[in-house]
Formats: C-alpha cells, structure tokens, sequence
C-alpha cells in the first residue's frame, strides 16, 4: 500500500492504495469520480482519458503512483457549476453521442486537440486526432462536427476572459 | 494485475541501486508498453522502479553533427522537438505516427528500444541511422544492442540512459500502420549518412526482430531514388506472417515501404 498525494478537479486528495491500482481506478473506485469509463482496457478506445498536468492520458494504461504530485482533471471537473464546457455543449447541440460511453475520453481528447491546435483545425486534423478514441455507434461525424463547432466557441471563450 | 511494488527513483543511481536491493525488478519509463504486459499477466515484477522523474533522462541536445535524445524523453515531446525537427524530421515523423495521442504524451524512446517488439517503430530509426545506446554503464552501437524478438544485449539492471543520432545527409521513414494497434505492419527507415553510406532498416517485417536490408541499400547507392527500388527482389523468408498479411506481403511491404522513404527523405 502507498498514499498516492494528487488534485483531482482543483481539489487535492491522498488516497491509499495498492501499488498495483490504475489511475482509472483511484478515480472511480477511490474517489467514485465514474464519468471515467473502461472500455477496452488495453490503451485503445479512448473511454478513459483524462488530463494529467492539461495532457490527455489513457488512465487505464497509468498506475495511481505515476500520477503521485500531479494534477488531474477529469470529466466531472470541466462544467463550471451549471455551465457546460464548450466541449460539452458542442457534443450536446451536434448530437455527438448516442450511448454516451466514449464521451467523456472522448471530451476530454477533444479539448486537449483544441489546445494542441490553438483552435485552428480542420475535419481532417480533427478525425486523424481522435484515432485513439473509438466510438462504436455514431460513425464520428458529429463528433468530428462537435469538436470543429468546440474549438470556435473555446476560443470566443478564452478571448473574453 | 498481480501484486508489485512501486518505486519513484530522482536519479539514475537510485534506479540502479533500487532494481539491485529487488528480486524480479522492471523499469517502468512510459509504461504503454509494460503496464499492458502486466495486466495481461505476462510480467509479473516483484517490483516496478518509475523513471518518469528522472530530471537527467529527460531531453534533447544537438551538438554538432550528432542528436541525443535522452531516454524517458516522451514521443510527443521528440516530435515536437525544434532540434529534433532541425536535425533529423524523419524522426519527429516516425514519432507523429506511432500510437496515438495519448499513447505519445507517455511512451517513451528508451521504453520502445529496451522492449524491441519486432514492430515497433525506433529499432528501425537506431539501425539504419547507426545510431549508439547509452547506458549506465557503457555505449552499444545499435547493430550489437537489438538481438532478435524482445531482446537485447542489456544486462540485468542496465539502464539505458539516452541514444546518440550521427546526423545523416538524408532520411525517410514510412509505414503500413495497423489500422487497430498503430504498430507497424512493416516500416522502414532509409537514411544517407554525411559519408554517403546508405542505410535500411525494416520494422514488424521479420521474425527475428528488426533488420537492414541489404540488397535495398545497394540498390540505393548507386541511385537514390524510389524507383532504383523497383527491380529489388525481397525473399519472403524468414519474414513474420499471421492473420494481417503474409511474408510476401511483407516482402512486397519492405520495398513499397523503401521507396515511400525514400521519396519522403527527398
């Protein structure tokens, strides 16, 4: 067992744990944080991404000790309050999602792209990036529709703050 | 995932003494590919000793006519590198194809040579550009260093510390991606050193692991260009087969794979 010191969503926890736990598993097993999702839990689908320091990582392919001192933000920690990240709101008015289960790595992929890009992409960009989230039911074009519509708003919202 | 122990090492002394107090002791760089492994119940280490805040393995420096490129330096920060991109852009296009994402945030090129998977993606960037290992205790040229399927000439407790690149005149690498794991279904590196020797190296092609291809090279010697390539014969002996593509199909890989290099290195 080891006491694993991290902020999760701006708040910080210690969490002790076996040395052999996931990071996706502190999150939701420890911290019931279960908007984090395992899919296929070999590092391929994408379900569990989180962000790790603003980069986005497959928490199912990290032990809870790599993200000792870190700072991780997840699904449940982008809305401020009532208000829906950009991202998210996007995904809701294209009707990126159907069952909803790769959404949140999926959105939480998606905001990592935008930064990465400084908002400057293109559809092409945006599928090529998502390549390690898979979706099984919408055939990505609203996703991909979501992500360009995202990455207008991010910036109209970083500009006026 | 059976039961380990972590470590956090700050240096690379401590690594080494931490792995030597262990009975079956791994390193854990990026873990993309070692954490997998363990949760499929292949490894089982007794004890997992983290590099990942090793300030001293982190980072790139170009001096002179050669890149370094130290060990647990992520993909994605290889391929975004200024000097890594001056110096040698067929590495930074290497690293924008292999994985994903958040796969390159994590993995690691000290990660990708010390496990030497026969379609992984560096080995072929270490052989064809000569490139030499550093460890902890000693420097290996790459041609000594990789020894067939997941092994290589490390000792137990060895460390790679970084990998040094003789800046070449040219170099191209190009792959046939699978389209589900990103792992090369056969890749292949090219380059032209600044002496005018010519190097080839296939990935994912052969069954004992990453290898040059000497008939390509000859080829390339005396005329490099894509199509010198066209009358290489490529013998499927030796080569991988299973359910992605046949040895032939590799075979043919290794050549279209070549001349996609080479058009790419220019």
């Amino acid at each position: 067992m080891s006491t694993v010191k991290l902020t999760v969503n701006g708040k910080a926890v210690a969490v002790d744990v076996e040395d052999r736990t996931l990071l996706v598993q502190l999150l939701r097993d420890h911290l019931n944080l279960t908007g984090t999702h395992v899919g296929c839990d070999t590092s391929q689908c994408g379900a569990c991404v989180v962000h790790m320091d603003g980069k986005a990582v497959k928490s199912c392919t990290m032990l809870a000790g790599q993200a000792d001192g870190a700072s991780i933000t997840t699904i449940e920690g982008i809305a401020k309050g009532d208000e829906l990240h950009p991202m998210q709101a996007a995904f809701r008015d294209n009707h990126g999602l159907q069952c909803g289960y790769c959404t949140p790595g999926m959105i939480m992929s998606a905001i990592d792209i935008v930064h990465r890009y400084g908002g400057q992409l293109d559809e092409a960009t945006v599928r090529a990036e998502l390549e390690g989230n898979i979706c099984r039911c919408t055939g990505y074009h609203n996703i991909v529709k979501a992500v360009l519509d995202a990455a207008g708003r991010m910036k109209v919202s970083q500009a006026a703050e | 995932m059976y039961q380990t122990t972590y470590h956090r090492a700050s240096s690379v002394d401590e690594a080494v003494s931490l792995f030597g107090e262990s009975s079956e002791a791994k390193f854990l760089a990026g873990g993309q590919t070692l954490l997998p492994v363990m949760k499929q119940r292949l490894a089982s280490p007794s004890d997992v000793i983290d590099l990942g805040k090793i300030k001293e393995l982190q980072g790139v420096e170009l001096s002179g006519d050669t890149l370094t490129i130290k060990a647990a330096t992520t993909y994605y920060d290889i391929m975004t590198n200024a000097d890594v991109k001056k110096a040698i852009p067929a590495i930074a296009h290497l690293t924008s194809v292999l994985g994903d994402p958040a796969v390159r945030y994590r993995g690691t090129i000290g990660g990708s040579i010390a496990n030497n998977d026969p379609a992984a993606d560096f080995p072929a960037a270490l052989l064809a550009l000569g490139a030499t290992v550093k460890t902890n205790k000693r420097s290996i040229a790459a041609e000594d260093f990789f020894q067939g399927l997941f092994s290589t000439a490390l000792e137990d407790g060895e460390l790679i510390t970084a990998v040094s690149f003789p800046v070449p005149a040219k170099a191209g690498y190009e792959k046939m991606r699978h389209p589900a794991s990103r792992f090369a279904l056969t890749g292949v590196f090219v380059a032209q050193t600044k002496s005018g020797e010519v190097r080839v190296a296939a990935t994912g092609a052969s069954q004992s692991g990453v290898m040059r291809v000497p008939a390509i090279e000859a080829a390339l010697k005396s005329n490099w260009s894509p199509s010198a390539i066209d009358g290489v014969a490529i013998s499927a002996n030796g080569l991988l087969a299973d359910i992605h593509g046949t040895a032939e199909y590799r075979a043919n890989l290794i050549k279209v794979m070549a001349q996609r290099a080479v058009s790419a290195a220019g």
